[in-house]
């Protein structure tokens, strides 16, 4: 695993075979494995999409993963939004020990393992490893504190435990196949594999798309006819939000440094458009954001950024948990805000004010990463689109000025009148 | 449920380890391991060695007897710790000091274990911004009603708000609201927009009490603290939330609206309503209790006690209180009804005299009464009171003080069983003269017959053959006692006494535990200090002059008594002296 370079698809792009590495194994504990099928961030359905469609590809990862790491109990914790798939994943699990390939004595080999579909609750927060943890031992998903609670060694049941994402173990299988060294050639140094991008928004052929990590632009898969096929008719490209509805915007015209080697194998700083980031791990964290889960939102000019972020702010206000302070109380603060600015009610004052509020939020504030999830769209969105807030304030502001000094007009008509 | 909140933390047969760490530029060495709240050895965290080096992390969540959730982030901290070069090994300053790396990130002290020449910083403007966000976010939905609250004066959020509160609040919105006066159960009252959701009342409840009674419902900041649908929050220590809550979230429907906070005066006393014997605080102003609340000893309650004992309090200040001291029913004084008592005693001939004392009472009230049993030659005993126990705090023994009795030889180990002896005395006549302390004979007294018919030991124990009809045949019947009853009624003298509250004295616990308690309030009209009037009784009957101060006399009595040798009134301290039972 570790020579293939595959790096978690979940979110964080962790590297798959040091995760394995750190698991626990001399604590005579069982060890757990659970598959994280709790796709829940915006704009994000490319899980959803392998367990519809290739449901046998997930559950064969999964087995090969368990017997690497001498799991005999496999859980696939499923996002409550999505019965289909549990359904579908129960029925392919089914079939799997139909044959054989799970249950006692696998295919004569000696080795026993059971696989469960556990349905969530439905909750964001579910996603996060330690989250899905609490719940799946039947408790409210409140994120656990690291340390002492990594899942590698006090996870499940206080078991050393593994959590991937659905693409990560359906790569496993290609991996073995393929062979670690063979599998790292696909895509590029670091950013090895394909992974499927999910396409949505304002362009022409919205959808989900497999790509070798690193080897398209945002450019290609926006407008090349193979994949998004580019924006609507008469539309200008305004921002994408590259990687999750929580990885930070990216303004259509940014330029980004990045670092490349040039023909001697010296590093140098490459003036990079936006739209010609190679979508991998690495170039998109230079330019200070992330393909996290590899779910582009394209947003043309018809969009009002404003609405935009007031839209993904009161998802996030709605999914905290509640149990950090900052994260709990900051996130509605910030919906409010934002949901006052798109009703009419904002300030001029209001950019600067949010951009307070977010950055009490994130840098490790928080027990879990919905703490900067919350804020980072929030936190870009300002830094990148701070004209559009203040004159949104300052209209709101003007009007009901107006709307005030209105009726003492009238009084003085009238008076004048009499 | 925990057995080691009641036993004490034993100092570790082994030495721990120490590391040295820096806590604001100060190296301090602190041991490796600590005890956490289970009181297992944990490797010791961050907000642990801080409090070892006297600096205060300001924290909402944490509890030491509660287990970590790092949940209310106000304990915040930045550290660094030893830069490692490529080759793991430590990297040198040029001035030979090793190199420190600050994290980039925080981290929460109360769940972050130290490790050697670990640098915690807990002043930097960065922790204190940290500190600022967290309780502005705290109050930015708080109702603000310190004035009608009944934590006000000893709120967490009052006290870190002057440290690092914002004089106005920039806060426009609309506050979220919640369930205001909500009934959680008896004794319990939740206003939820007051609520940090620190969860401190849902782990005292579920990993002390053993009672999975609490949760939050709802999301986020709609986030609520709330029982299972009908199904109230009521075990016998669901007040211990109302200590633990930092906030005016959970509220004592017994003291709430009583009394503002800071008008209270602190005594520390003792619980006196089973043999643990909980340390408390009294809380008082102007001669009247408000409320107990635990005060911590680690080898005896730990920080809780239980809800029967911190409410049996307001027989105390009940109006019907002995305030007179009575002979023969009509109002005396205490040194015309000593005297005749005093006279009587120096001519009662030896055996004719009876003492039934009470385990109610102070080491040195019964150590006092022993000194009389010695010369009168008297016959004593005391009565047993068992009841429930559980396995936290409530002991089945009801007496705040057998093994004091038994200590000063007023009891035997099984209390009561010579009671059919006194009764049999005074049915015979030999027995002329009883003196009872503080128990209500009548109460249990049945007949010789019907407990001749009883089968165990203890249900003679519960009842004895101390009639009405009994003691009216006794020439003297000596009485002092807090409350009126019917033996009060029957006595020729009655000698008005104090509740512990009301004077000074020791207890000694069910494990043998000596333990100290001060006077809180003064004793209604004439009632004085048992161990002061008996003081009194001994110098007048035996002739021996004892001393005249509870701290002399303790002194004297751990000379005498065996069991309490080498204890002195002042090395008790406050949480005191276990002794060999």
């Amino acid at each position: 695993m570790k020579v293939s370079g595959l790096r978690g698809r979940g979110g964080a792009g962790f590297s798959c075979g040091l995760k394995w590495s750190f698991v626990d194994r001399k604590s005579g504990k069982p060890i757990y494995l659970i598959c994280n099928a709790d796709e829940s961030e915006p704009g994000t359905f490319k899980d959803r999409q392998i367990m519809h469609k290739d449901p046998h590809q997930l559950i064969e990862g999964m087995i090969i993963s368990c017997f690497a790491n001498d799991v005999k109990l496999a859980y696939i914790y499923i996002r409550g939004e999505m019965p289909e798939g549990a359904k579908i994943l129960n029925r392919a699990i089914k079939e799997a020990r139909e044959k054989n390939f799970l249950g006692k004595n696998i295919l004569g080999t000696g080795y026993d393992l059971e696989i469960y579909v556990h349905r969530g609750a439905g909750a964001y927060i579910c996603g996060e490893e330690t989250g899905l943890i609490e719940s799946l031992e039947g408790k409210r998903p409140y994120p656990r504190i690291k340390p002492p609670y990594f899942p590698a060694i006090l996870g499940l049941w206080m078991c050393p435990t593994i959590v991937n994402n659905v693409e990560t173990l359906c790569n496993v299988k290609h991996i073995v196949e393929l062979g670690g060294a063979e599998f790292a050639k696909l895509g590029t140094p670091n950013n090895t594999g394909t992974r499927i991008v999910s396409l949505s928004g304002h362009v022409k052929r919205p959808g989900y798309y497999e790509i070798e990590v690193g080897k398209a632009t945002l450019r290609e898969l926006l407008y090349d006819k193979n994949f998004g096929g580019g924006l609507r008719d008469g539309r200008q490209l305004k921002a994408i939000i590259p990687g999750g509805s929580s990885s930070k915007v990216l303004k259509a015209g940014e330029k980004f440094k990045l670092k490349k080697k040039d023909a001697e194998g010296k590093e140098i700083l490459v003036e990079t458009d936006m739209l010609d980031l190679p979508y991998d791990f690495d170039s998109l964290a230079q330019a200070g954001t992330m393909s996290g889960s590899s779910a582009i939102i394209v947003m043309d000019d018809s969009v009002d950024i404003v609405k935009a972020l007031a839209n993904l702010s009161e998802f996030y206000a709605h999914e905290s948990c509640g149990q950090c302070t900052p994260c709990r109380e900051g996130s509605l603060w910030m919906n409010k805000t934002l949901q006052r600015l798109t009703h009419g009610e904002g300030r001029a004052s209001d950019a600067d004010y949010l951009g307070k509020i977010a950055d009490n939020i994130p840098g490790g504030r928080t027990i879990c990463a919905f703490g900067e999830a919350c804020s980072w769209p929030v936190q870009s969105f300002l830094a990148k689109f701070k004209d559009e807030f203040v004159a949104k304030g300052a209209a709101d502001e003007a009007r009901r000025a107006k709307e005030i000094a209105a009726p003492a007009e009238q009084k003085q008509l009238e008076a004048a009148h009499h | 449920m925990s057995t080691a909140a009641t036993t004490e933390t034993k100092p570790a047969p082994t030495a721990i380890e120490k590391i040295k760490v820096k806590v604001d530029g100060r190296e301090i060495e602190v041991p490796r391991l600590t005890a956490d709240w289970s009181g297992k050895l944990t490797p010791t965290t961050m907000i642990q060695a801080c409090e070892l080096a006297k600096t205060d992390v300001p924290h909402y969540c944490w509890h030491p007897k509660l287990p970590v959730v790092g949940n209310c982030r106000m304990c915040l901290v930045e550290f660094g710790t030893p830069a490692m070069g490529p080759d793991r090994k430590p990297v040198m300053n040029p001035d030979g000091t090793p190199k420190i790396a600050k994290s980039p990130r925080p981290a929460i002290s109360c769940a972050t274990p130290i490790s050697p020449g670990m640098e915690i910083y807990t002043k930097t403007p960065a922790v204190k911004q940290m500190r600022e966000g967290v309780l502005e976010s705290l109050l930015i939905n708080h109702p603000l009603d310190c004035p009608i609250c009944d934590q006000a004066g000893e709120c967490k959020l009052q006290e870190y708000s002057v440290d690092y509160g914002q004089s106005a609040s920039r806060f426009v919105e609309a506050k979220v609201h919640k369930p205001k006066a909500v009934d959680l159960g008896p004794r319990i009252m939740l206003d939820a927009e007051r609520c940090i959701l620190c969860t401190r009342c849902i782990r005292f409840t579920r990993d002390i009490a053993g009672d999975d009674a609490l949760g939050i419902i709802n999301r986020g900041s709609y986030n609520t603290i709330a029982t299972f649908p009908g199904m109230p929050f009521d075990n016998n220590y669901t007040l211990n939330t109302v200590d633990v809550c930092p906030v005016g979230a959970l509220t004592s429907k017994d003291f709430r609206f009583q009394m503002r906070a800071w008008f209270l005066k602190e005594t520390k006393s003792v619980c006196t309503s089973c043999a643990t014997g909980c340390n408390v605080l009294i809380g008082s102003r102007e001669e009247k209790i408000y409320r107990y609340t635990p005060r911590d000893n680690d080898a005896v309650n730990a920080s809780w006690m239980c809800d029967a004992g911190r409410l049996n309090y307001k027989w105390i200040g009940r109006a019907d209180r002995l305030k007179d001291v009575l002979v023969r029913g009509q109002k005396s004084t205490w040194a015309a009804a000593l005297n005749e008592i005093s006279d009587k005693l120096k001519k009662a001939t030896a055996g004719s005299v009876a003492i039934i004392a009470s385990a109610r009472q102070t080491n040195e009230e019964l150590w006092l009464l022993s000194k009389l049993k010695a010369k009168l030659g008297a016959v004593s005993d005391s009565i047993a009171r068992i009841g429930a126990e559980d396995k936290l705090l409530v002991c089945a023994d009801k007496n705040p003080n057998i093994n004091g009795a038994r200590l000063t030889g007023m009891c035997f180990t099984e209390a009561g069983i010579n009671l059919a002896q006194i009764a049999n005395g005074i049915e015979q006549g030999k027995i002329k003269t009883l003196i009872v302390f503080g128990e209500n004979l009548v109460k249990h007294g049945v007949s010789a017959k019907a407990l001749s018919e009883k089968e165990t030991v203890s249900e003679v124990v519960e009842q004895h053959g101390l009639t009405a009809e009994l003691l009216a045949k006794l020439d003297t019947l000596i009485v002092s006692d807090i409350l009126p009853n019917e033996t009060t009624r029957l006595a020729h003298y009655v000698l008005p006494g104090c509740a512990h509250a009301e004077k000074r004295g020791t207890f000694t616990n069910t494990d043998g535990r000596v333990q100290k308690f001060m006077k809180a309030v003064e004793a209604p009209g004439d009632a004085r200090a048992e161990w002061e009037f008996l003081h009194d009784l001994v110098h007048n009957v035996t002739g021996q002059n004892g001393f005249v101060t509870i701290e002399g006399l303790f002194n004297q009595m751990a000379k005498e008594v065996p069991a309490f040798n080498g204890l002195t009134w002042s090395a008790l301290g406050d949480t005191g002296v276990t002794v060999q039972i």
